[in-house]
């Protein structure tokens, strides 16, 4: 079981947005911010973080991809001194793949000593308490369900959310749900009062992976939107009202390119996708501009059904 | 691009890999040492590989690659080093780690490609014209620069490098992400620049 944050007085995470939050994930970083606000674990972000190399950085050098990782985790252990271990909360499932990879070389001989070299070079140093965590992990793990149902004051009532996971969230080296058939997302989407809709998508590669989705779209045009399209239209078949995403990349590559898909395959494809965060926001009652719904391209309000005020208590459960 | 013609094109002929002989394929039988060098002590399963061809099956891409994982790992325990190291599987690749997780042998199979890749990068023989290796070197030099990649100016790299084009089919896009503030067009960068260059020189050292 997990262990709550480093400081128990002040339950903030150090955080880890990473270079999309900026960009095409600004909606993520957003509520993300907000929604663990209101729930009493503010994320601090890290001071001067850098790109975590993502799939790229391996490609070329491998000892470099492993330090850009470890530089942020050094940083994190310095900003939270002390023997506590240090839950680094990273969003992005291509930022958190690159961390976890790192915290494990340094966790080995053959890559430590020299990993170490680089950070020492530096003046920076690992004594190995830096964990990266996803949000979701914190979420269901350290938060906890119960907290987050007695938060909520407008209950998702009636509204069908596919889970999206995506590839890197639950794999290779992330040990907190299960790589197949992962189900934390699904019991954040029931903690709302939202139905989740299981389906057998929920790990498939949407084709963005660790590049955002234009250079993919870019580089192989075909095969993102055949890997895309799968997903959107399973999620379509099953009734989807909204796709629920915890990736940057996997939420702009399946809501970005839908008109271009339907002409493609001579489908019409309209499913909204957000990120998990921004639905839990909207049941914390979160202004929707601070979860930042204006940013997605495709969105509309959620079909959440009116129950009568005496059912309301049963649906909070 | 039609799925039949990226499939079939640049394939190393079919019957190559069914056949015998193997014309024009130069063995090299220290490759797979070569690889656990570059990759770690893991990848040295792939001796154990059981060509079952479940890491192909579970693929999401392996329809767009020249070589399927289980073809390419095949390959690379017979020491076809130059076929391998010219394909542009790993380069097609999304590191989405399906093929890892169902391996029975645990062949650390996405890991390999990445390896495969480095190699490749190094001796220069990854597919010309290809746009994944322009997108790497272009990612690497930006984040080795700044410190952090900024997805617009990454975009426009590759477009203009590899295909002009996509600039006028991806721009409606890009607008409407301009017009909902999700697309920086200024250059992230970090303060500790330096540091990191230093870093990483010393990281490789």
């Amino acid at each position: 079981m997990t262990t709550m944050p480093a400081s128990a007085d002040t339950h903030t995470y150090p955080y880890y947005p990473g270079c999309s939050a900026d960009g095409v994930g600004r909606g993520f970083a957003g509520s993300l911010h907000a929604v663990f606000e209101r729930l009493g674990f503010p994320l601090v972000d890290l001071v001067d973080w850098n790109c975590c190399g993502a799939t790229a950085w391996p490609s070329v050098d491998d000892s470099q991809a492993l330090a850009l990782g470890a530089r942020n985790l050094a940083l994190a252990e310095r900003a939270r001194p002390g023997s506590e271990p240090v839950d680094l909360v990273a969003s992005c499932a291509g930022c958190y793949r690159a961390l976890l990879r790192s915290a494990e070389a340094l966790a080995r001989g053959p890559t430590r000593s020299r990993l170490a070299g680089a950070l020492e070079a530096v003046g920076l140093a690992v004594e190995g308490r830096a964990r990266p965590r996803h949000p979701v992990d914190v979420l269901v793990n350290d938060v906890g369900l119960d907290r987050i149902r007695a938060a909520v004051v407008r209950p998702l009532t009636g509204v069908r959310v596919v889970s999206y996971y995506g590839c890197q969230l639950v794999r290779p080296l992330s040990t907190f749900d299960d790589e197949h058939d992962p189900v934390s997302m699904d019991r954040l989407v029931e903690a709302i009062g939202a139905e989740p809709v299981d389906w057998p998508l929920k790990t498939r590669c949407c084709g963005g992976s660790c590049y955002c989705g234009g250079p993919v779209i870019g580089a192989m045009p075909e095969a993102t939107m055949q890997l895309s399209y799968l997903l959107l239209r399973e999620a379509s078949r099953r009734g989807a009202d909204v796709i629920a995403t915890v990736c940057p990349l996997c939420q702009f590559n399946l809501e970005g390119f839908q008109d271009q898909m339907a002409r493609r395959f001579g489908h019409p494809l309209d499913v909204p996708v957000a990120f998990l965060t921004q639905l839990i926001g909207i049941a914390l009652g979160i202004d929707d501009r601070r979860l930042g719904l204006h940013r997605l391209l495709r969105w509309r309000p959620l079909p959440i059904r009116t129950v009568e005020p005496e059912a309301a208590g049963h649906a909070r459960r | 691009m039609a799925v039949g013609a990226s499939v079939a094109e640049g394939l190393p002929s079919a019957t190559e890999g069914r056949g015998g002989s193997w014309p024009g394929v130069s063995v090299a039988p220290t490759f797979v040492d070569e690889l656990i060098l570059e990759v770690g002590e893991e990848a040295g399963r792939l001796l154990g590989c059981l060509q079952c061809g479940t890491c192909s099956s579970a693929c999401p891409l392996a329809a767009y690659m020249d070589l399927t994982p289980r073809r390419l790992i095949g390959l690379v325990r017979a020491g076809a080093r130059e076929a391998v190291l010219g394909s542009r599987a790993p380069w097609v690749c999304a590191s989405c780690y399906a093929c890892t997780m169902v391996c029975p042998k645990r062949i650390p199979i996405t890991e390999i490609m990445h390896g495969l890749r480095r190699i490749s990068m190094r001796e220069r023989t990854f597919p010309r014209r290809f746009p994944t290796p322009v997108m790497s070197r272009e990612f690497v030099s930006m984040v080795a620069r700044n410190g952090r990649s900024t997805e617009s100016l990454i975009s426009l790299k590759l477009y203009l490098k590899t295909d002009p084009l996509l600039l006028v089919r991806n721009a409606r896009t890009a607008l409407r992400l301009l017009r909902q503030g999700r697309l920086k067009l200024r250059p992230a960068r970090i303060r500790g620049r330096r540091e990191l260059r230093t870093l990483l020189d010393a990281a490789t050292g």
